[in-house]
């Protein structure tokens, strides 16, 4: 659907993010991007493609792999007033720089009694199913969501992403943006059909702690993010077929998390399944659990379910990998179950 | 360097050694008889840095306004040197609402984005934010430079080679400060690090290394000044490190049964050997040095009695400020 007052065109997610990303440097001089790769490369999951002919490198700067050193930088430069985005390449590459993350960007308005902002965008991939193994196909969004200090945004689709990407620029505070590797829609990837669709040419923000009804049922409540929205909303589909009603609720993010838009679909459905591409114990499952039981456990039906990963680092093996990881039959078993 | 830079280098030396001394005296007054480091007016961790001072003063002497500092977890003289506000900084170390950071930071976590002052108590970690602090200076255009400070037993940490090869490779105007005390706690530095000077590593990155020796303020002003006109003038970073002198523990209540020097620091410390070489030249009398001392006690008087007299934060206080 195209009009000329409203062009939307077909993209992926990693060229919505890029896109973001871009007409924020249009209108606002202090964004720059930095980081491993994002200059003539375009980032290695195309989160700046096409940034670096169009900005040069000034702004869209390729650092030295030096993640403490560049995180800092990116830090240095928000306090004073620029508005940096920074990637790291792979989320799991956090164990290098967690320091600067979560103890100097994330606490120093805190630390300063609100005297010190940092605006500053941490964006970097995550997730598995390629095959990747234990140290590149974490998502690790509950870690940082757990520490006090920065948003955390997960966006699941193209629209999303784009309009996530430009509430994170604007925002004051620092704002971790995790996108999932196998909902970019690139080309050498497993193709995930959802991680390509329209979306809007001009610039636009989706509010950042405002979760989303991907899917409305009756039946059932899936409360999940990021590529596991993609396999709800197929599981949905094919369940819609066998007289069972999914509800997908698409958090978007965890820091602040929707606790209303959840509580909502629980009242409404009855049964809770929580997918989560994270490791299972301590984390986004457990706590989306609590919101509903510290609120009104009555509210369900069914104990509450939970499909994440298993507590144990990820496997090389496809057969072993694809053993923990939630996969659409893993969704599907879930779902029927509780409605057993 | 004319008679008034060293009367105005003394007498800032002066101030800051004042202003700790009365600190250290309120930090232990009301801890006793059974010492408690989370107890009194002035609760926590204490690190001084006395005898530290010609660091703080020769190298800010050359800093103007706009100029940035990021101070490790010991950051009094550097605070005091770069014009961060007495009242505010000692309302902050009592845990006070007008402090600088409204009682959230403490001594550790001094913030002052007036005079682009900030600590972190994480060794080396506040070099990859100086860079990043003069990324901005210079992609805006200024000519303002960023000194990052922190201590011998920091050159080991990643960050401070990161930070290093970042700020060359980017020609950043970062000066690199490192207080050579010869003590990381209770490690000496023969113990910790191989290479005798760690002014050698800036020759790893291609940049210029400096070490000055006996904790002359003096010296300390020359390669400051060097390597601050080299940052503004948009030649790049510059390392430099001060052998200086930890006349106290590494914390209050650190009783330093490690050290075998002990006897010896009265003897070193810079301020009185300062104050004579000042005197033999005829620069400063004795008059001058007890109007010096006193100017500083009433200005240290004034802000511990601001302190004292502001108020305590509240309960819900607490909750505010984790986000903008």
């Amino acid at each position: 659907m195209t009009t000329t007052e409203n062009p939307t065109r077909r993209i992926t997610t990693a060229k919505a993010m890029a896109e973001a990303i871009g007409l924020e440097m249009q209108a606002d001089p202090n964004v720059f991007v930095m980081g491993e790769d994002v200059g003539a490369y375009g980032g290695i999951f195309g989160s700046t493609t096409d940034l670096f002919a169009e900005f040069g490198a000034d702004r869209v700067i390729d650092t030295p792999i030096s993640e403490t050193g560049f995180i800092g930088a990116g830090i240095g430069a928000a306090v004073e007033g620029l508005r940096p985005v920074v990637e790291l390449m792979f989320v799991d590459f956090y164990g290098v720089c967690m320091d600067q993350i979560s103890n100097h960007m994330a606490k120093i308005h805190y630390e300063s009694g609100g005297a010190v902002k940092v605006p500053m965008v941490l964006m970097a991939a995550t997730g598995g199913g390629y095959s990747d193994a234990a140290q590149h196909s974490q998502c690790l969004w509950g870690t940082f969501a757990h520490l006090p200090g920065m948003k955390v945004v997960v966006p699941s689709n193209p629209y999303d992403a784009k309009g996530l990407m430009a509430s994170a620029i604007q925002d004051d505070n620092p704002v971790i943006y995790l996108f999932h590797k196998g909902a970019q829609g690139l080309v050498w990837m497993e193709k995930n059909p959802r991680s390509i669709a329209d979306v809007p040419e001009e610039a636009f923000t989706v509010p950042i702690g405002e979760a989303a009804i991907a899917r409305e049922g009756s039946d059932v409540s899936i409360v999940t993010l990021s590529l596991s929205v993609q396999h709800s909303l197929d599981v949905a589909e094919q369940l819609e077929g066998e007289g069972i009603s999914v509800e997908v609720v698409d958090l978007r993010s965890l820091v602040p998390l929707d606790r209303q838009t959840v509580l909502e679909s629980v009242a409404k459905t009855g049964k809770l399944l929580v997918v989560d591409e994270d490791y299972k114990s301590f984390g986004l499952s457990g706590e989306i659990a609590a919101v509903v039981a510290e609120t009104d456990p009555t509210m369900l039906t069914k104990p509450v379910s939970r499909l994440a990963v298993p507590d144990v680092p990820i496997p090389y093996a496809r057969t072993l990998e694809y053993a923990i990881l939630p996969t659409r039959e893993k969704i599907a078993a879930a779902v029927k179950d509780l409605m057993a | 360097m004319t008679s008034l830079d060293r009367l105005a280098m003394y007498t800032e030396m002066v101030r800051i050694r004042q202003y700790e001394t009365r600190i250290l005296q309120e930090y232990h007054g009301d801890k006793t008889p059974a010492w408690d480091i989370g107890a009194g007016l002035i609760p926590g961790e204490m690190h001084l840095s006395a005898g530290q001072e010609p660091a703080a003063v020769g190298v800010c002497a050359h800093l103007k306004k706009g100029d940035a500092i990021t101070a490790p977890h010991r950051p009094h003289h550097f605070a005091l040197a770069h014009g961060v506000d007495m009242n505010a900084m000692t309302a902050e170390i009592y845990g006070r609402t007008t402090g600088l950071c409204k009682g959230k930071g403490g001594h550790m976590h001094l913030f002052d984005p007036e005079n682009h002052f900030s600590c972190s108590g994480i060794i080396a970690q506040g070099y990859p934010v100086a860079c990043g602090q003069a990324l901005a200076m210079k992609r805006k255009g200024t000519d303002n430079v960023t000194v990052a400070v922190a201590g011998e037993g920091a050159a080991n940490q990643g960050a401070f080679h990161e930070s290093l090869n970042l700020a060359a490779v980017w020609n950043l105007p970062v000066i690199f400060v490192i207080e050579d005390n010869d003590w990381a706690i209770s490690v000496p530095r023969e113990a910790s690090t191989a290479n005798t000077s760690n002014a050698d590593r800036a020759a790893g990155y291609g940049i210029p290394g400096v070490r000055v020796e006996d904790n002359d303020v003096e010296a300390v002003f020359e390669a400051a000044g060097a390597a601050v006109d080299r940052a503004r003038s948009g030649e790049g970073p510059s390392l430099i490190e001060v052998h200086t002198l930890r006349l106290l523990g590494h914390f209050e209540g650190d009783a330093q049964a490690y050290r075998p020097d002990l006897e010896t620091v009265d003897e070193r410390d810079p301020i009185p050997r300062y104050a004579a070489s000042l005197m033999e030249a005829g620069e400063l009398t004795e008059a001058q040095a007890d109007d010096i001392k006193a100017a500083a006690d009433a200005e240290v008087d004034a802000a511990i009695q601001f302190a004292v007299d502001s108020p305590i934060p509240t309960p819900e206080d607490a909750l505010q400020h984790v986000f903008a």
